[in-house]
């Protein structure tokens, strides 16, 4: 049987790998992508408010970039983010050249809205369906260059293949639809599967953001950065956790307690709701602990008071979620929110043009650390990342594969993952189930390693993740059958998420400081002169993760005291 | 909390058995979707339940499936309202949700049907990418607001499949596009950067499965859960290829949509008798004696000859056709000259709220189709009032 063969194969079909695909086929490769869903159903459809870039006149690169390297707590590397903002006017192009039906101002040209942490409006955005919109637009573009572009759309992957040398070469995945395993030969590996936000629970993200591709990376000796920094967003709602983008706040609503009172006066006294997200969840966490929240455990989010029309032209989807999930109209009341799991900054450590620490394996997206978001993400800066960096890790690629030959890893390479897929499927009943293993940790994560942390809480967050670590192992599964197996692929899934959250728990417990989204109630301050470095996380067989250290990149910015 | 009785349509094309109801009772709040019962069987009993889902809010389209005989998504379709549409109970006290396959898509596995063998393969049928007016700008091309806007109800399609699995059109014509994939081919349409409207409607007029293949039953309309109105995009796409482009296609659809309306023009009523005649002989009252509406209506005699004999038609209305009250003849022909006297044609929009007053509690979806003709227009965008927000609902029979 033939191995399909590429010079590129991207894993993940999200907005970074369909535009790590499309910029690798530009640059003369040939490209396989690869996704465990249908590509449209990748988690960036959920990115609803917009895209940042300086590319009105009046706006500069550098205002971009200074708002960032900010709002990550200076924990950001300023090369990369230089390079992502600089390059960030030419993309918002791209994309619009591409077809994405931006939102215009009066004059017909590109239309901007505010958004957190940000001194300037220069967030681009279509509706509050902004990834959506991306997505779908780069999946047009993809179906445009099929003869460039192999899609395999539902296939999941389970290895990342290494020749002698460690470089990586290739990849084993499964056909979920006849549960067929093959490999999958390739000069360069990008990894764009997306974050591990269901390691939580609560989180904003979909059911399929399950941390795979960093976990695949880390068990092959790629190094993990930034871990411990995980976004909550402000504005969840109560309940189930859904997403209210953070657009609202930037088309004016307010943020009130149970007293009525507009409480981020006190904790951001100018920039109010548009602080940056640790700085706004921190607020709103507070207020609720101190007993000014409402019973549900929520502050109020009042969309009022932006004017009917404007809510119902640019905010639909929180309107229907209002409606479908909270049953509350937000045109005509505030709404229960709270912070909630949504990001995980960190992820596999790479240099701006994608390439980890593993020769041939790239990164881009969430999966990724660059790190440009450092301690805390801005809103609106995520999808920039996807698309830059997704771009560029293409082209690299790209270029790298064009001198190099096509690795030949046979067929029957499959057959390890055959066998280990067939033993899971055959394992006794008895243990407990995936899902009471996953709610376990999703749980314990969100008590202990959420907006507020202490070494205690930690190590107890620790000690419950060795357990099910061990646990995972024997978990039960029902589905004997062969096609569309999804049981299967969920306990392999749980392995990931549990190395995920492993990796963010001892990045968390070794930061003695708080920086961005790490606010450690023992160490409650910054402390740059031990501090400003990353943590990078690597595996040590079946052990306690290997921690060692790497600097920040600082070019222009030096470390202040950070307000808003 | 409330015991549902939740049947799921189980199916495994590997076990050699044939499709079966799998009953479940479950537990939980009728605000709770029918997502979260399903979910809840698969967590807590039965890892096996096939169906695919991720989001939960109803963005990633995964989740589309029928629900009581109406197809949605079950993430963010209520327990209850799904069982408020059954009235028989099924014999059981409890509320029962039967949930299946989504229709016109062959099943692959229980829950979970195959959209690349009918949706998607549709999709790919309209050229689903933009083809760039030249020359490209160096930087954004200068677009009215409104006319994203506008686009901005198709772009919020999710691909769910929903609408295409209860088109009925597609039920007997495998090979229509359907409500999908037409939908996305009038964000192009509307999209003023696209360079290639005239040849995409005409591509889409002259398929024999194309856009005159619609039925106007509203399934769809009814089926979508983004508010996408997938017919009223394909209803838009009519105007604009017969009214704006002046296309005549091949398979009369056209012609025969205007003999629709020039009929109830002339008579206040439809006229059946006329209607093949006039769609292709011409539209008056003479059209039944073109050589092409000859030779149709002797084509059409079996089908004639049974109706005449059963009463259904009577000779003397084939010939003259109905008679209304002058008055109410006169009534028909005003709504004629007012819509049609409009400067603008007006377009539902979900994205344009032209309303904003306060004691209105549901989004009114009404917006003027600015940039309808495609060239950036110059004038600044502007707001249909109240007024005319109010009228726009009857545009909508206007092409019926």
């Amino acid at each position: 049987m033939a191995v399909p063969s590429h010079d590129v194969l991207i894993i993940g079909a999200g907005l970074a790998g369909q535009r790590a695909a499309i910029a690798a086929a530009q640059t003369g490769a040939t490209v396989a992508i690869i996704s465990k869903v249908h590509p449209v159903r990748s988690h960036s459809v959920a990115a609803a408010g917009g895209i940042n870039a300086a590319l009105n006149p009046e706006d500069t690169w550098e205002s971009h970039a200074y708002d960032t390297v900010k709002g990550s707590d200076y924990l950001g590397d300023q090369d990369a983010i230089e390079i992502m903002c600089r390059e960030a006017p030419d993309e918002i192009l791209w994309l619009e050249h591409a077809g994405v039906t931006f939102h215009r101002d009066a004059s017909g040209h590109l239309g901007t809205r505010a958004f957190g942490g940000a001194s300037a409006a220069r967030t681009y955005y279509v509706a509050d369906i902004t990834g959506h919109a991306l997505l779908h637009v780069l999946y047009e573009q993809l179906m445009k260059h099929s003869h460039q572009i192999d899609r395999y759309e539902e296939w999941f992957t389970t290895d990342l293949l290494q020749d002698d040398a460690g470089r990586c070469d290739g990849a084993i995945c499964r056909n979920l639809r006849d549960g067929k395993v093959e490999v999958f030969n390739a000069k360069a590996v990008i990894l764009a599967s997306g974050g591990a936000g269901q390691a939580y629970k609560p989180t904003t993200n979909g059911l399929i953001v399950t941390g795979d591709g960093i976990a695949q990376a880390y068990r092959i000796g790629a190094k993990l950065m930034d871990m411990e920094m995980i976004q909550y967003h402000p504005t969840t709602l109560a309940g189930n956790g859904l997403l209210i983008t953070e657009g609202a706040r930037g088309e004016g609503a307010w943020l009130l307690n149970a007293e009525g009172e507009r409480f981020m006066e006190k904790y951001a006294p100018n920039k109010l709701e548009l602080a940056s997200r640790d700085v706004v969840s921190r607020a709103e966490q507070t207020e609720i602990n101190e007993g000014r929240g409402f019973p549900d455990g929520t502050v109020a989010l009042d969309i009022t008071k932006v004017p009917r029309r404007r809510t119902l032209e640019a905010l639909r989807e929180i309107v229907n979620i209002g409606r479908d999930f909270a049953g509350v109209d937000i045109t005509r009341e505030p709404i229960h929110i709270h912070p909630g799991q949504h990001y995980i900054m960190g992820g596999v450590k790479t240099d701006v043009d994608g390439q980890t620490t593993i020769p041939g394996l790239y990164a881009a997206g969430e999966v990724a650390c660059v790190s440009v978001h450092g301690g805390n993400r801005l809103g609106a800066n995520s999808l920039l990342d996807t698309l830059i960096f997704g771009r560029r890790s293409g082209q690299h690629a790209a270029q790298q594969a064009s001198h190099m030959n096509m690795p030949t890893t046979p067929a029957s390479r499959a057959a390890d993952t055959e066998q280990r897929i067939r033993d899971i499927i055959n394992r006794p009943a008895g243990g407990r189930r995936v899902s009471a293993i996953k709610d376990e940790l999703g749980e314990t994560m969100n008590k202990y390693v959420a907006v507020f942390r202490d070494a205690e809480g930690l190590e107890q967050a620790h000690e419950i993740i060795r357990r099910l670590k061990e646990e995972a192992p024997s978990a039960a599964i029902d589905d004997r059958g062969s096609v569309f197996n999804q049981d299967v692929i969920s306990a392999i899934e749980l392995g990931y998420m549990l190395d995920c959250a492993e990796a963010t728990v001892v990045g968390a417990i070794e930061r003695t400081e708080s920086r961005g989204a790490q606010f450690r109630t023992d160490f409650p301050t910054r402390n740059d002169d031990e501090w400003l470095k990353h943590i990078d996380i690597s595996v040590n067989g079946a052990d306690v993760p290997k921690v060692s250290y790497s600097e920040v990149t600082i070019t222009r910015w030096q470390p202040q005291e950070r307000t808003y | 909390m409330p015991e549902y009785l939740l049947k799921i349509r189980r199916y495994d094309p590997t076990s050699g058995h044939a499709a079966y109801w799998d009953e479940h009772a479950v537990e939980l709040s009728g605000s709770n979707s029918v997502l979260d019962a399903i979910l809840k069987v698969r967590d807590e009993v039965d890892g096996s339940v096939g169906i695919r889902c991720s989001c939960q809010q109803a963005i990633c389209g995964s989740c589309g499936v029928r629900m009581n005989g109406k197809p949605g998504l079950a993430c963010n379709t209520h327990l209850q309202e799904a069982a408020d549409r059954r009235h028989d109970g099924d014999g059981d006290a409890r509320p029962v949700i039967e949930v299946e396959p989504m229709g016109n898509m062959p099943v692959i596995r229980d829950l979970i049907v195959d959209m690349d063998a009918v949706h998607w393969k549709k999709i790919q049928r309209v050229t689903p990418y933009l083809i760039n007016q030249e020359p490209i700008p160096e930087r954004e091309y200068i677009v009215p607001h409104d006319a994203m806007v506008d686009v901005t109800q198709t772009m919020a399609c999710i691909q769910c499949g929903a609408c295409v699995s209860d088109c009925l059109s597609m039920e007997i014509d495998p090979g229509f596009i359907g409500p999908a994939a037409l939908s996305k081919a009038y964000r192009f349409v509307g999209d003023p950067r696209d360079a290639d409207h005239f040849e995409r409607l005409k591509d889409l007029s002259e398929d024999p499965h194309g856009l005159y293949d619609c039925t106007h039953c509203f399934n769809c309309i009814d089926a979508c859960p983004k508010g996408v109105a997938p017919m009223s995009q394909i209803m838009r796409l009519r105007r604009k290829a017969g009214t704006d482009e002046e296309i005549t296609d091949r398979n009369n659809g056209n012609r025969h949509e205007e003999a629709f309306s020039t009929l109830v023009q002339d008579y206040g009523l439809l006229n059946e008798a006329e209607l093949l005649p006039r769609s292709w002989g011409g539209n008056s009252w003479f059209g039944k004696f073109h050589p092409d509406a000859g030779r149709v209506l002797l084509k059409s005699l079996p089908a004639i000859i049974p109706a005449v004999l059963r009463g259904k038609v009577s000779p003397k209305i084939a010939m003259f056709g109905h008679k209304l009250a002058p008055d109410d003849l006169q009534a028909v022909k005003k709504i004629f000259t007012k819509v049609e006297g409009r400067d603008q044609r007006i377009e539902l929009n979900l994205y344009v709220s032209g309303n904003d007053s306060d004691d209105d509690p549901t989004p009114v979806a009404v917006g003027a189709a600015a940039g309808e003709d495609g060239a950036p227009a110059d004038k600044s965008p502007t707001f249909p009032g109240p007024g005319e927000a109010s009228e726009s609902a009857s545009s909508e029979s206007e092409s019926a």
